[in-house]
């Protein structure tokens, strides 16, 4: 919402510099985003009078002008333009001016004769035809053929003349303040914050034009639930021309377009009010009826900007007796649009159903001025005022006549609200010590009508429901920062993290101590991922959460997976060239089917690596190292049936289990699928359930005393054939321990000479002890013995 | 016999003292005091001594064994130090040659802005609190006092499931203070770290995931003042004592009163620069007292109990905290950006 600091002057009188208000304004709650000082850009730009003006000796269509700028002496400026002549009133930028876009003029020679500045056109100071509608549009700009300008004179600032003086202030309103997206209801919240009067105006209206409303017009609201109040006035012989100078000034400053005066005095109400008005012209009012309706099914409408809307029946139309002329509180029709030689004008200034203009506004993707304020709720007792107000500036304006009555239909009269002042509720809340009185001050500044503890709230505030509402006015005038600053008090609580981010905490760490750096990737991924990642198109974990309204196909469906956000950021950094990178994400995967629709949102340790320094068992190892951390207990890797393994080298992957339950996976991407990924080398990744991990989660360490005999330690070498993995091997060591085997530790693997093909040696490091003695040669030798018995026997696997 | 020993012990001490090296002075132990070493051999004629003699010559051998022993010793000494100092010297390194790399992980830049949010928070005695993202608009939006009409909960702003607009990606961390209004005992001290989601397009300063942390406190006879002495204490500890902060009156459909809390500009110090737009001030958080409504629909009597909120932007503070200029950086996570931090 723009506001011109002159317009508010009206209002209200503040003295404050334009920063001075911004932080007042700011800090009492309306927040100003920036302020803009109109015709800043301009400098040393005059008003100046043609003395002579000669032809250029050395130039066809040059002129040499000696111009009074108001100085002792006329100065001598050389003009292109032909429109000039002796006597003339022209804006004369002065050597060392500035125009608007930066522009910096300078005195200089053209064709050898010296040019202290430039004439100026109303273009080149940043001006239109709309703001000097009198002004012909070619060439430079001459003042003196403007009535409206009739009073400069040499030497006078331009920027005075073009009324280019006003600051416009520009705020952020909040959507539960529709009244302060008007220039009274900024006055109000000025004049309280300044501690000034607030100087209201009522529209006094003279009428007297032939006929009655009554009898020209008839108004029907059919969908009275929705247009709460519709109110009407008519105006006769209407001249339409261009609006007096200070209306298009304040409209400008505003940001809107001078149109023609009946135009322009709906804007100026809307903005001075907060009441969007249209107005029609009656001769397009087919029967002299307007009827409020919602839209037929399949009913069109060309709208003012020339476009053909399609209308639904959720749509609310103004018609007449046959057709749609305008889509209420949106933009009027072009069918009743006012043009040149309208005569007679009805003005509406209605109330509609905010959540239905808003609907429809952004069904038909035409967001405009009025709809944005209808759509926050406005305020139905300001319909009567803002007609009036329209209808007193025809009469100012001499832009027609008005005719006795007014239509003014209430479907809903809204019933004042009334509110109990509790100030030690307000002050209970605020942590403050405010006085009634000082209260009473307040609400009364703002409109609240105060009387003992009943305070009626304004029409016009509709966002004020109950004490804390109130509690809030006191605190904006109060100043929010003068409630003093306190710590909490009360009952003790213990804070603290949950026992599941603990564990994220500990893997995490884990994960860094390892070389993994933390990354954050999107929950949303493209369906095409899973085609990506190899999954078969009948795999049920492509069953998906989709996003109906997505920003793209990219990111348009929940993920079940968080492989492919890895793989995307994994191929990122290799395409970045990016050396030995290690990558962790505790991320979470959202599956169809939870509870009242909602997603089973599964959180799952992912990692992924490349690099020189990566291979299976590095990724192994790692996890290895999670898991012991966690104090797992019972893992086990295992090849085995696993379904989204099929984004996984078949060679190179393995299932992790604790105890009973998998925890997940991990491998080797499979070549395709990195191909897929446009990644030519080796990548590794896992990904592990965090509720599994949670469940993998060992007990508590217990104390076991440090052993008091010494072991013994024995290497064995034995060769079996190539499909018996180490695994087995290891289990039938185990096995075959009579209880002094303490560990099993691989140390080798062999193929090649001395071994036949086909087969492998595989060497480990046995340590055995005893709890309660030294072991003895032959004790160690007979567990020894037996190990290897066992391997021979159930595994072929004989000593090398 | 005397004559002889003393020229042991003169002999002897001289090779002692001129010996190069320990091995050397082993030998000339073994030369001199060894089981066939000279002055065993001397002592070997001690019987033919007679008794008188027997005693003096005894006590002058022991004396001289004793004065070589501790010759001994002192050479030994003297020459275990040399060889220490030179192997010292040949064991000397170039320092300066690189230590063998130890790759350590690194935690993601807003997470270690999490975590310092956290730790304060938790120190306060705050609960940590987890929920889903896949969220129920009634959770998102009515609970929270959101109108039907809330521009919020247009198709524009936020992600949907179904065409009732019934589920949808939570486009705030709010609804963790219905779940926890929902679900705990009073008092409750908590704060709700995550994801949520709008729809806005990638760019320097916009992203449609992001993150954000909501906190909450419900108890008897909270008030304003303990919002903005709780906030200001948090502030202090993230940007350092004495940063300056104002509270800005705002609107917020679940809090009432609505405020906005800045921080005075590191750039300028308050005078107005780019960075913050002229004002002086940066927007850091939204907070306010808990509505009424709210409460209440949690079955919470706002007659008895009162509450303040607050929702803050994590990549902003991510990105003020370390200086990262543009957003994208968070989410492209190039190991050259990780690893900075």
């Amino acid at each position: 919402m723009n506001l011109s600091r002159n317009w508010l002057g009206e209002f209200v009188t503040v003295e404050a510099n334009d920063r001075e208000f911004a932080e007042a304004m700011t800090m009492s709650g309306s927040k100003v985003e920036v302020t803009e000082v109109l015709g800043s850009e301009i400098s040393n730009v005059v008003v100046g009078q043609v003395v002579s003006i000669v032809r250029h000796e050395n130039s066809d269509h040059m002129w040499i002008c000696q111009v009074d700028v108001g100085q002792n002496e006329p100065v001598q400026i050389v003009t292109g333009a032909q429109n000039v002549k002796a006597g003339d009133l022209v804006p004369v930028a002065l050597h060392k001016s500035t125009l608007p876009g930066g522009v910096k003029i300078e005195k200089g020679k053209l064709r050898g004769e010296v040019s202290n500045g430039m004439l100026c056109s109303f273009q080149e100071l940043g001006l239109d035809q709309r703001d000097f509608p009198l002004a012909y549009a070619e060439g430079i700009w001459i003042l003196s053929d403007d009535p409206e300008l009739s009073g400069c004179k040499p030497g006078d600032d331009i920027r005075d003349v073009a009324g280019l003086t006003d600051h416009v202030v520009e705020f952020e309103i909040t959507p539960n303040r529709p009244d302060c997206l008007s220039v009274i209801g900024l006055a109000r919240e000025a004049a309280a914050t300044f501690g000034a009067e607030l100087r209201l105006h009522t529209p006094e209206v003279k009428g007297g034009a032939e006929g009655n409303l009554m009898e020209l017009l008839d108004v029907e609201t059919q969908a009275a639930h929705l247009c709460p109040r519709y109110t009407a006035r008519m105006v006769r012989n209407v001249k339409i021309a261009p609006s007096p100078k200070w209306m298009r000034e304040r409209l400008r400053a505003m940001g809107v377009r001078p149109i023609n005066n009946i135009v322009d005095i709906t804007n100026y109400v809307m903005l001075e009010y907060g009441q969007p008005m249209h107005a029609f012209d009656y001769r397009y009012v087919h029967g002299g009826k307007i009827i409020v309706r919602q839209a037929h099914e399949g009913e069109t409408l060309t709208t003012l900007d020339g476009n053909v809307r399609n209308l639904t029946p959720n749509m609310l139309v103004i018609a007449d007796e046959t057709r749609a002329v305008g889509l209420a509180g949106i933009m009027g029709g072009e069918n009743s649009e006012i043009v040149d030689d309208t005569v007679d004008v009805v003005f509406e200034s209605a109330c509609f159903d905010g959540a239905t203009i808003r609907k429809g506004a952004l069904a038909l993707g035409m967001r405009t001025e009025a709809s944005a304020k209808f759509e926050k709720g406005l305020d139905p007792m300001n319909t009567l005022p803002a007609v009036q107000r329209a209808c007193e500036l025809v009469e100012l304006l001499g832009a027609g006549e008005v005719v006795d009555g007014i239509i003014d239909i209430l479907n809903y009269v809204p019933q004042p609200r009334v509110l109990t002042l509790e100030p030690a509720r307000i002050n209970a809340l605020l942590g403050t010590d405010v006085a009634e009185e000082e209260m009473v001050r307040i609400l009364r500044n703002l409109g609240f009508q105060v009387e003992g503890d009943q305070v009626t709230v304004p029409s016009w505030r509709g966002d004020v429901l109950g004490m804390a509402d109130l509690a809030e006015e006191v605190a904006r005038f109060y100043g929010y920062n003068n409630i003093p600053c306190t710590l909490m008090r009360g009952q003790t609580t213990l804070g603290g993290y949950s026992q599941e981010e603990l564990l994220e905490r500990q893997v995490g760490s884990m994960c860094r101590s390892m070389g993994y750096d933390e990354i954050i990737t999107y929950s949303f991924i493209s369906p095409t991922c899973y085609d990506k990642i190899n999954w078969p198109t009948d795999y049920q974990g492509r069953n998906s959460l989709k996003i109906l309204n997505p920003l793209g196909e990219d990111t348009s469906i929940m993920r079940t997976t968080t492989l492919p956000s890895m793989l995307e950021i994994l191929t990122r950094n290799y395409n970045y060239r990016n050396q030995n990178v290690r990558l962790y994400e505790v991320g979470r995967t959202y599956a169809p089917g939870g509870p009242d629709g909602l997603a089973v949102e599964r959180k799952t340790l992912t990692l992924g690596a490349y690099g020189s320094d990566m291979d299976f068992y590095t990724i192994k190892g790692c996890i290895e190292a999670i898991l012991k951390d966690l104090r797992a207990q019972n893992v086990t890797f295992r090849t085995g049936e696993e379904p989204e393994l099929v984004s996984y080298h078949p060679g190179r992957c393995a299932q992790v289990w604790v105890g009973e339950n998998c925890v997940g996976f991990f491998g080797q991407i499979h070549p395709l699928v990195a191909q897929n990924y446009g990644v030519d080398g080796e990548l590794y990744c896992a990904q592990l359930a965090l509720d599994q991990l949670a469940l993998a989660k060992g007990p508590d360490p217990i104390y076991t005393p440090l052993p008091k005999f010494p072991a013994v330690t024995r290497d064995i070498a034995v060769v079996c054939d190539e499909a018996i993995t180490v695994g087995t091997l290891e289990a039938c060591i185990q096995e075959a321990s009579h209880g002094l085997l303490k560990a099993v530790a691989l140390f080798d693997i062999y193929r090649g000479k001395g071994v036949e093909d086909g087969k492998k040696s595989v060497a480990f490091n046995l340590t055995l002890r005893a709890d309660d003695r030294s072991l003895t040669g032959e004790e160690a030798e007979a567990e020894v013995q037996s190990i290897l018995a066992a391997l021979a026997e159930k595994l072929g696997a004989t000593l090398r | 016999m005397k004559q002889q020993l003393n020229d042991i012990r003169v002999q002897a001490l001289a090779a002692f003292e001129a010996a190069a090296d320990l091995a050397a002075l082993d030998a000339l132990r073994v030369q001199y005091l060894g089981k066939k070493g000279e002055l065993t051999a001397v002592l070997k004629q001690m019987g033919k001594l007679s008794a008188e003699e027997r005693p003096v010559m005894g006590q002058l051998a022991n004396q001289v064994r004793a004065d070589l022993e501790a010759a001994l010793e002192t050479q030994g000494k003297k020459l275990e130090a040399q060889a220490m100092e030179q192997r010292l010297k040949d064991e000397a390194l170039d320092v300066t040659i690189p230590g063998k790399p130890v790759k350590v992980g690194h935690r993601h830049p807003m997470y270690i802005a999490l975590d310092e949010i956290k730790e304060i928070f938790i120190g306060m005695g705050f609960t940590v609190l987890d929920g889903p993202e896949v969220e129920l608009a009634e959770l998102n939006f009515d609970r929270l006092n959101a109108e039907e009409n809330h521009p919020s909960r247009d198709w524009s702003d936020t992600f949907y499931f179904d065409e009732d607009s019934r589920v949808m990606l939570r486009s705030q961390t709010s609804p963790m203070q219905v779940r926890a209004m929902d679900t705990m005992e009073l008092p409750i001290r908590i704060i709700a770290p995550g994801r949520v989601y709008r729809k806005d397009e990638v760019d320097a300063t916009h992203s449609p995931m992001f993150h954000q942390v909501e906190g909450m406190v419900i108890d008897k006879n909270v008030t304003m003042a303990d919002l903005k002495g709780t906030l200001n204490t948090v502030v202090e500890k993230l940007y350092g004592k004495g940063t300056k902060t104002r509270f800005r009156p705002h609107h917020f459909p679940f809090t009432e009163p609505s405020c906005e809390m800045d921080v005075q500009c590191h750039k300028c110090g308050g005078v107005g620069c780019p960075t913050c737009k002229g004002e002086g001030w940066i927007e850091l958080l939204g907070a306010g007292m808990i509505h009424p409504r709210v409460l209440e629909m949690s079955g919470i009597d706002p007659n008895e109990y009162s509450g303040w909120a607050f929702g803050i932007g994590l990549e902003r503070t991510a990105m003020r905290r370390f200086k990262i200029a543009d957003l994208r950086l968070i989410f492209e996570n190039d190991v050259r950006f990780l690893e900075q931090f």
